[in-house]
């Protein structure tokens, strides 16, 4: 086993993770969305010139306009999440190819840790019992390694894993270089590209000679209870088992309500930490999550009364306003018990 | 004990391996080793059927299913890939963990990186010792898979108990503490091997497993024991009732020692207690070993518990009935020990001898091909029954000349090995058929231009053409003569057949050059259908529109597909070319370098013989000996068997083919993808020069050529390759005139034996090297079942075959050689070898030199490959057009 790259860090972070429910940040995505950004301040000065549309590319953000991104990490912060996720959900070489900008793959995701470490360090020093932690994030890509995208063509496959693994590598040292804590692999739809993915941060991990926790996070699409690539709750975590995660979740595509079934069915089998990152609802018909902060928090609440978490937060639709109800209302309950043979010691 | 460890495996749902689950069944149909159905529908690609098979194991019940694609005639990787893709869209069948099987570690990567679940790797070993056991796992582990480990180690296969336990409890304390494997991921397959063989060192195998199995589970409490079950009883083929008692009993007190997995057959499975009370005592005797002469005891009651015992009695009813049905029962039995009398019995009764051909002789071929079409008789039966009427018709000759009347004939066809080829074993068959069938057979035999084809069909007013061929340069010269034809205006149809064409080749290649119709032959059972339609008036127009839209369809999809497979440039496929450390190695010096010529003693070849190909040749499907009990063409298969035996005794007490063989080890260096002959020691002069050919495709594994496997040029390390050539048709024609006149049954079992002796010669000749010659490998003593494995060190690849493709570097091996006068051997024009039944090609001696295929090569190898071997593009076109992208 490597040895972890900050062990002071990682006793932080296991010695919160044993004490209480900690709490992820909220949606990136649709923050971004109510400020309404024009072409013009998606590229910023440096890319005036770059001959694709930039518009919706996000992660673009964290180098043309870093002070709103981090003005959303320090919103959530401020309203006392402990980790910010890197606004890395596409920013890698497969999904920036959309904006002809694969080969800044690499930048994206260092600028994104950076600029997410800073914010966190700006928290930390504010409230030292409360250290906050970067969670560099790799997203599913916008292609699938087991599904055929030709409905008449079933064995063909318009991505393999060589080349979702090269992908995700390349983004994890961006994000490990930028000064992420935690790595977590998330929304994951297709879960051979979520192997791909934790091939490729073990092999980061190797060249590096350490390692970093790792989270892995699922996608329950709809209301099959299953993820798109088909697998119910228990077969995902087996899949990615040997990762070796420190916690093992859901978010996305459902709200806490619909999610918690498949959360249970988790932890009824997970041998690492659980986590949940939940919609604020699912979208109404225009499209918008509408579910109050109140309404989600009150479920989150069922959530650690069941003692089904350890870490909580929010996905698409999720506000400050939203973390703060959350926050309160998982306060009262203890984290999920650590299960059999799992340890939250550092030396172990 | 802390927490209970429990196996968890995926597809789309989960399998939790908890004791209450009891035995886990394998799925082992979906194995191209252990189903000659899959391994068809593979091989021909029809991967909907394919996967039915898969969606059966699942739907009768197999909690695991077993992916198995090795074998020479597939593209393992590709295909692998290909299948657990298409699995991946059938949720019936993904919902079920996968477990990749393969003897070849870049086919297990290959199947990995398709698995989305949790599946299991079948199998790793300690063979090849501790360093690639520990990279191959802790690749597994990076992929998320469980594992099966073989009881297996660098001295050997483990079989008995000590070993076993040896051999897995150093596996097991290897993968847990240094490759982070969890227990629970570990599977062990401590080795199921037959008992009742006869020789007592086996009659404890099964012990040792159930043994092994108890001290393991023991040991090991979280991992599994598993096995191939079938294995035990091999000595009871063909007796099913025997065989899955001892299944059964097997099962039963393995289980209880605990083995908790196993690959079988779950549909076909006794249950112990319905079990025969005095055949489950004898099972169990021999099973557990119990008393010293429970082989035999088990063998001479086992006839008695045979399942609905096949007939040994010898019928003779059948002389009972009327001629005419005596006359059908001898032409499809094949029995011609009263043909004379019974033709002419008939011819008596009729007013003609014409009439009995007409009557009775041809009602009884007619039923005869109505069975083979409907595969409820088989080629070798068929021939057989051919020769009988042979028999019937000679007889009837003189009195047909009298009558001065001719027989009317369906249709004239023309039959001809192309130039350049010499193989007729195939195109022989497809005659007999024919003209058992009642078609005019005009044979212009082997090495046919085709000119002289077009001139023949003209002067014998023919109403088909058919072609044949076997090496790959024969594919051209079919073009060649389609080409003719159409510039000919010849408007008669074409048939293409032979073991290199191909559905693909001919709607490609062929198709396009000859509008008036050309039809691929897929093998001799098909040749009747074909040949009717294309000389009935009525249907041949039909038939030529049906065949020709379905090559254009095909060519449609070719193009389709080209698209889709992409070739990686040759400067990227060099530099993953495979990495040997040749700075660690010493390459084995010859024990006795330069040329050896060996006469070599038939009778020692005999058990050197691989006998599937054999039954390949007769289009009997299946292995050896599996095949002699196989449910369907078993009775076909122990006919021919027999006869073989027979001829083969002759061949061999009698001297009737001479074996001799030819071999050279050489100084050599690599250069790139060439391999460099030296003229001597000093190696400062090139002799000779091979040209290799390097892997193109895009994959994980390394992009191999024939060169990687010899010590490059400035490793300073003084390397070797070898040549060989070898022979056993000399004297054939001599032999041929010896069998019965026209007896095509006889002089095609003596080609094919020819054939098959020739194939041993080199197996036996590759064996002397290894352990004599060069010396690599003195102590290594091999059964004939693992040299056919291939379970040595070194390789002997042949030009003309998939790791070297293009025929005509056999010019250099021939030249090196001398091998017209040491042996006897000849290349045609387009490098077939003369005398056919010979065997050419090179010694590897590297432990990780292995066979593979090149497959398709870009422009840029083609042009490279030009230049290196020094001919012009058309020509380097010409030698690699298989593998040449369309």
């Amino acid at each position: 086993m490597l040895k972890w790259h900050d062990p002071i860090r990682v006793e932080q972070l296991f010695k919160a993770l044993g004490e209480r429910i900690l709490v992820l940040d909220g949606a990136m995505g649709t923050m971004i969305q109510s400020h309404r950004l024009s072409e013009a301040d998606y590229r910023g000065e440096r890319f005036q010139d770059h001959a694709s549309d930039l518009k919706g590319n996000n992660d673009l953000l964290s180098i043309t306009q870093p002070k709103l991104i981090a003005d959303i990490h320090r919103d959530f912060l401020a309203v006392g999440c402990d980790f910010v996720e890197t606004n890395t959900f596409n920013a890698n070489r497969i999904s920036q190819a959309d904006y002809a900008l694969e080969d800044l793959s690499k930048e994206l995701n260092l600028a994104s840790a950076k600029l997410a470490k800073a914010v966190c360090e700006e928290f930390s020093a504010q409230t030292p019992d409360q250290p906050r932690f970067v969670i560099g994030v790799l997203g599913p890509t916008n292609r699938t390694a087991s599904i055929s995208p030709n409905v008449s063509s079933p064995g063909y496959r318009n991505i393999t894993f060589a080349d979702l693994a090269t992908a995700y590598q390349e983004a994890v040292a961006g994000l490990l270089d930028g000064g992420a804590d935690v790595i977590m692999i998330e929304t994951v739809f297709d879960t051979l590209n979520a192997k791909a993915a934790i091939y490729a941060v073990e092999e980061e991990f190797k060249a590096r000679g350490e390692r970093w926790p790792l989270m892995v996070s699922g996608t329950i699409t709809d209301a099959s209870g299953r993820t798109l690539s088909g697998q119910t709750a228990e077969a995902f975590y087996f899949s990615v088992e040997h990762a070796q995660p420190v916690a093992i979740g859901f978010n996305c595509a459902l709200g806490a309500d619909q999610l918690k079934p498949h959360i249970k069915a988790l932890s009824g089998v997970a041998k690492s930490l659980v986590s949940a990152h939940p919609n604020a609802g699912l979208p109404n018909e225009l499209g918008e999550y509408d579910e109050s902060p109140e309404d989600m928090a009150s479920t989150i609440a069922t959530f650690a009364s069941d003692g089904l978490i350890n870490i909580i937060g929010g996905c698409c639709g999720t506000t400050p306003a939203h973390l703060k109800a959350i926050i309160e209302a998982v306060k009262p309950f203890e984290p999920r018990p650590l299960p059999a043979d799992f340890t939250l010691d550092v030396a172990a | 004990m802390s927490e209970p460890r429990y196996t968890h495996l995926s597809g789309l749902e989960p399998l939790v391996i908890t004791p209450d689950l009891g035995f886990v069944n394998i799925g082992e149909r979906t194995n191209v080793t252990g189903s000659a159905k899959f391994k068809r529908l593979i091989v021909e690609e029809r991967f909907d059927e394919a996967l039915e098979i898969a969606l059966d194991q699942v739907q009768n019940g197999a909690q695991i299913i077993d992916v198995n694609m090795d074998d020479g005639l597939i593209d393992a990787e590709a295909v692998m890939v290909e299948f657990l893709n298409l699995i991946a869209a059938e949720p019936d069948i993904a919902r079920v963990p996968i477990m990749i099987d393969s003897s070849k570690f870049s086919v297990i990567e290959a199947g990995l990186r398709c698995l989305q679940g949790k599946g299991i790797v079948n199998s790793i070993s300690l063979k090849e010792g501790e360093e690639a056991f520990l990279e191959q796992a802790r690749t597994i582990r990076r992929y998320g898979a469980a594992v099966v480990v073989m009881a297996f180690d660098e001295t050997g296969q483990a079989d008995t108990t000590e070993r076993m336990i040896e051999c897995l409890s150093r596996a097991y304390q290897l993968l847990t503490e240094q490759a982070d494997f969890p227990p629970e991921d570990i599977i062990f397959d401590p080795n199921i091997f037959p008992v009742a063989t006869g020789m007592a060192e086996h009659d404890n195998y099964s012990i040792a497993f159930i043994e092994a199995a108890r001290i393991l589970k023991e040991k090991f409490p979280w991992s599994h024991v598993s096995g191939g079950v079938s294995n035990m009883s091999f000595s009871f083929r063909g007796n099913e009732v025997v065989r899955e008692a001892m299944h059964s009993v097997f099962l039963f007190h393995a289980t209880k020692a605990g083995m908790d997995m196993g690959i079988v057959n779950a549909g076909q499975l006794a249950v112990y207690d319905d079990i025969d009370p005095e055949l489950r005592e004898l099972v169990e005797d021999v099973v557990l070993n119990r008393r010293e002469d429970g082989t035999e005891r088990l063998l001479e009651a086992a006839e008695r518990f045979k399942g609905e015992g096949k007939q040994q009695v010898k019928d003779e009813a059948w002389r009972e009935k009327s001629v005419a049905e005596r006359l059908k029962y001898a032409l499809v039995k094949g029995i011609d020990k009263y043909i004379v009398e019974d033709t002419e019995e008939a011819r008596q009764a009729h007013p003609s001898a014409l009439e009995v051909i007409e009557g009775p002789l041809m009602d009884g071929m007619n039923y005869v091909g109505d069975l083979f079409g409907d595969g409820r008789m088989f080629l070798p039966q068929v021939v057989k029954s051919a020769r009988v009427m042979k028999k019937a018709v000679a007889y009837l000759v003189p009195y047909l000349e009298k009558e001065k009347k001719e027989g009317e004939k369906k249709g004239k066809i023309l039959l001809a090995t192309v130039k350049g080829d010499v193989h007729d074993i195939g195109k022989n068959i497809v005659g007999v058929v024919l003209a058992c069938n009642g078609f005019d057979i005009h044979d212009l035999g082997v090495m046919v231009p085709a000119e002289k084809i077009l001139e023949e069909a003209k002067k014998a007013n023919v109403d088909a053409i058919g072609l044949s061929g076997l090496i790959t340069p024969s594919l051209d010269e079919m073009v060649t003569v389609a080409e003719a034809m159409h510039k000919e205006q010849f408007d008669l149809p074409l048939m293409i057949g032979g073991a290199t064409t191909s559905r693909a080749h001919t709607a490609l290649k062929i198709d396009p050059c000859y509008p008036s119709g050309v039809t691929w032959v897929k093998d001799a059972s098909r040749a009747v259908d074909v040949a009717r339609k294309l000389t009935s008036r009525t249907h041949r127009a039909e038939f030529i529109k049906a065949s020709q839209a379905d090559y254009a369809e095909i060519r449609e999809r070719a193009l389709q597909k080209k698209s889709k497979k992409q070739l990686i440039g040759l400067d990227k496929a060099r530099a993953n070319a495979k990495d040997i450390d040749w700075a660690s190695y010493t390459p084995p010096l010859p024990k006795t370098p330069g040329h050896h010529v060996i006469d070599w003693p038939l009778a020692d070849l005999v058990s050197y013989i691989d006998w599937t190909p054999f039954f390949r040749t007769w289009e009997l499907a299946g292995r050896y000996p599996d095949i002699l009990e196989d449910a369907v063409v078993g009775e076909a298969a122990r006919s021919l068997w027999a006869d073989a035996q027979a001829m083969l005794k002759q061949i061999v007490d009698e001297d009737w083919l001479e074996a001799k063989a030819v071999c050279a080890l050489m100084p050599a260096n690599a250069q790139g993808d060439d391999i460099i002959i030296y003229t001597d020691e000093t190696r400062s002069t090139e002799r000779e020069r091979f040209i290799g050919l390097r892997q193109q495709a895009d994959k994980p594994s390394a992009n191999l050529c024939l060169s990687d496997f010899v010590a490059p040029v400035g490793s300073g390390k003084e390397d070797y390759v070898g040549c060989f050539a070898v022979t056993t048709g000399l004297g054939i024609e001599t032999a041929q005139a010896k069998l019965p006149k026209d007896d095509d049954y006889a002089d095609i079992m003596l080609k094919a034996l020819a054939d098959r002796l020739a194939e041993a010669l080199a197996e036996a000749l590759h064996e002397k090297v290894r352990r004599e010659i060069w010396g690599y490998a003195p102590d290594e003593d091999f059964s004939p079942e693992q040299l056919i494995a291939e379970d040595y060190q070194g390789i002997r690849p042949a030009p003309g075959y998939p790791a070297c493709p293009d025929h005509s570097e056999k010019t250099k091996i021939f030249d090196l050689l001398d091998a017209p006068n040491t042996v006897g051997l000849t290349l045609t024009e387009n490098f077939a070898m003369w005398p056919t039944a010979a065997v050419s090609g090179y010694y590897f001696s590297h432990p990780e030199s292995q066979y593979f295929v090149v497959g398709k090569v870009g422009e840029d190898q083609l042009e490279d490959y030009a230049e290196r071997k020094g001919v012009d593009l058309e020509q380097a076109s010409t030698y690699l057009r298989p593998n040449l992208t369309d």
